[in-house]
């Protein structure tokens, strides 16, 4: 068994190291790419979301490298992902791929299943075994994202942004021959050394912005083109509303109750929308509410073209705009997404964010306040 | 006697008869916007966010329609109709897309019905939605009651073969069939999609019409028992958790395994996210069972020209078939 999985941004990174501590053969899927892209969208229906193409493309990159059993989780609605699964595999199908697919649906959907799934996928001999090594994989997904974490904020006060993406580039290279778990975490613990050694300028004041939006946009950076990397260059601090780390503690740590900071989004988005629209629509409103009480300058949301939960959110930012007095531009991303078009916009938001600072400072200093 | 607006779009092909007989049985005027059309389509277009799809911008635009001809605007907030099921996210999330793209409403009155856990929830639904316009227990209860036995009459005209169009405006006059000519009917067809997309004769220039003028009968999905559906939707590898999807598929596999037609449109509306994924389940079905298959998406520019050729070619197209079968099987 060659086990495979649709990327998510860093989580391939853990993943690897989980699977392979639980003795399994992992091929994880190459790193995203236009190529990754092409065969996407070729063989999937093309008014699916932008998600499901990458994922497509995906599987058939890793099964060309020898995949034979993708790993996946599923939900039941309401939003498409809960379906992808059954489209996923008849298009394999069709294309006469010959490959499994394991798929983790909600414990409500039955725990047999899920249990059985679980045994399968994850060769597990013990219960013990299997909790050690999903603590070691909790582990290094808080890692991870602490690394990406890191480096978002290094390329904003860097002297050298430049430096970080060396670094960080070294490393997504490094993660391909490393086996194992407790390679994984030298590797990852060599590189926080290197990002924390990278000299800042401490007298900079950067604009913060806060990226919301649709959870697969947010968290693949081949998908949102790079946005972290992008503003980070422009001196711009980045925190992005889901990570994997929230989603695990979200999802799994404090099942069923939901995390504190989740359960405080929702709380913020109750009087706009008061119940759940799937996906993750009702968390970009209540981001966008915690960003601006958190003296955030600006929101950008990520809005794969067509993604229902989040036209659904963003026809109510305008209004989270006006009543809490923070810009908000939205971005919506498919396969004709260009790079100039792009990169012209997010300029433009940050001399805006940047001019509403400065106006600010102004009225401070004429009205005394 | 306050009036209650009822804008003409989404779940109104499937609720309006139940909606109407409640409202006027607790005394209540209702005004329902008139058919979509120009006018009420740029209406929608021009108030609704960009991306949104088709039928969710033109009812934007009835809301627009109604907005200073009544007290109150009712747009049920419908989150589940069903056991563990759902809607699409922009149903679930339509009253607030609603408040905060449309200035100068009237009250909106958003009834959240979620059947997803229990059904008890449903009676406080509307309960609640009687006390908000000031009614007590026993006239809503009655009302209610009422309401139910015609909605009961409506589903009954449904299964008979009635198209819906048709029996919004007889459901209460007499029993006549749309389809009873069906014996010298060349052919059968199913119009299969959304409620929204098939009824709403601007949005779809007239189709349904038009294949009956053109002696074709024509079924569509809420014309299949609710158990027929069930029964076939169950066939799929994972439970199909959006009622209308589950009623969309389970229809249209089921007059695909029972050979009860010759050909499948689907009307799909632009910009439909949940079409994505059943087109491409219906379509495989049918391929696989060889029956003709046609997409007919419409969006704000669709001319009317266009879709009568392309249907016009579908239709000779199951002609030429059928007739080219009979001929097969004549000379063997
Ligand atoms: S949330 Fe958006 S991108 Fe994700 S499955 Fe739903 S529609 Fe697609
Ligand atoms: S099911 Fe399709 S047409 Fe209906 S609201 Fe959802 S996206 Fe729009």
């Amino acid at each position: 068994m060659k086990i495979t999985f649709p990327h998510l941004g860093n989580v391939y990174i853990a993943g690897k190291a989980f699977l392979e501590e639980l003795g399994q053969e992992v091929i994880p899927p190459p790193r995203c790419s236009k190529k990754t892209l092409e065969i996407g969208t070729k063989y999937s229906p093309e008014t699916m979301c932008l998600p499901f193409k990458i994922n497509i493309g995906n599987y058939i990159e890793s099964i060309e490298k020898g995949a034979d059993t993708i790993l996946i989780t599923g939900s039941c609605g309401p939003c498409r992902f809960g379906y992808y699964s059954v489209l996923e595999q008849s298009i394999l199908d069709d294309l006469g791929y010959d490959v499994e697919f394991i798929v983790f649906d909600p414990i409500y959907e039955g725990v047999k299943k899920l249990k059985n799934n679980i045994c399968r996928a994850l060769n597990v001999k013990s219960y013990r075994e299997l909790i050690r090594a999903g603590n070691f994989g909790w582990k290094l997904i808080k890692k991870s994202d602490y690394l990406t974490h890191l480096s978002n904020e290094k390329r904003a006060y860097a002297v050298n942004s430049y430096l970080v993406d060396n670094i960080m580039e070294s490393y997504y290279r490094e993660v391909e021959n490393t086996v194992g778990g407790k390679n994984m975490l030298k590797l990852m613990n060599e590189v926080e050394n290197s990002l924390k050694a990278v000299k800042i300028d401490k007298n900079k004041k950067p604009i913060k912005i806060g990226i919301i939006g649709e959870i697969y946009t947010i968290i693949e950076p081949f998908v949102n083109l790079e946005i972290e990397k992008k503003l980070g260059h422009m001196g711009v601090i980045v925190e992005k509303s889901l990570t994997p780390t929230r989603w695990v503690e979200h999802h799994v740590s404090n099942f069923p109750f939901g995390s504190k900071e989740e359960n405080e989004k929702y709380r913020l988005a109750k009087p706009y929308i008061p119940t759940l629209v799937g996906g993750h629509g009702r968390e970009t409103v209540g981001s966008a509410i915690y960003y601006s009480k958190k003296g955030f300058d600006g929101v950008i949301q990520l809005l794969p073209l067509n993604c229902m939960p989040e036209i659904v959110a963003k026809s109510i930012l305008p209004t989270i705009q006006k009543d809490y007095d923070i810009p908000v531009m939205t971005l919506v991303l498919d396969e004709m997404t260009g790079e100039a078009g792009y990169m012209t916009r997010l300029e433009a938001f940050v001399d805006l964010l940047e001019r509403k600072r400065e106006e600010k400072k102004n009225e401070k200093f004429l009205y005394g306040y | 006697m306050c009036k209650i607006g009822i804008p003409r779009g989404m779940f109104f092909y499937d609720y309006f008869p139940l909606w109407k007989e409640f409202f006027q049985e607790l005394g209540i005027e209702i005004i329902v916007s008139s058919k979509t059309n120009k006018e009420i389509l740029n209406l929608g277009i021009s108030s609704c966010v960009d991306e949104a799809c088709l039928p969710v911008k033109i009812f934007h635009g009835h809301v627009e329609y109604l907005k200073d001809k009544v007290d109150y605007i009712f747009i049920p907030r419908i989150m589940s109709i069903d056991r563990m099921e759902y809607c699409c996210p922009k149903v679930l999330g339509l009253p607030d897309m609603i408040r905060y793209s449309i200035g100068k409403l009237p009250p909106i009155i958003d009834t959240q019905i979620n059947l997803r856990k229990s059904n008890n929830k449903y009676k406080k639904s509307i309960y609640d939605t009687g006390k908000l316009l000031g009614k007590d227990f026993w006239e809503i209860k009655k009302a209610y009651k009422k309401a139910e036995k015609s909605y009961e009459r409506y589903i009954y005209l449904l299964n008979k073969g009635v198209v819906p169009i048709e029996a919004i405006k007889i459901y209460d006059k007499v029993f006549k069939d749309i389809n009873y000519s069906s014996e010298h009917n060349e052919l059968t067809i199913m119009v299969v999609g959304h409620s929204y997309s098939i009824y709403d004769e601007y949005l779809n220039m007239n189709l349904i019409s038009k294949l009956m003028s053109n002696n074709i009968k024509v079924i569509t999905p809420e014309m299949i028992n609710k158990e027929k559906i069930n029964r076939y939707s169950n066939k799929l590898p994972k439970r199909m958790f959006w009622t209308h999807g589950k009623r969309i598929v389970g229809s249209a596999f089921s007059l695909i395994e029972e050979q009860k037609i010759d050909g499948i449109i689907y009307l799909s509306s632009f910009g439909c996210g949940m079409d994505s994924v059943l087109v491409d389940l219906v379509e495989r079905k049918a391929i696989k069972a060889e029956i003709p298959f046609t997409l007919l998406t419409l969006d704000e520019q669709t001319g009317e020209a266009g879709v009568n050729t392309r249907i016009e070619a579908f239709i000779d197209m199951m002609k030429w078939r059928n007739r080219d079968e009979n001929n097969i099987s004549a000379f063997r």
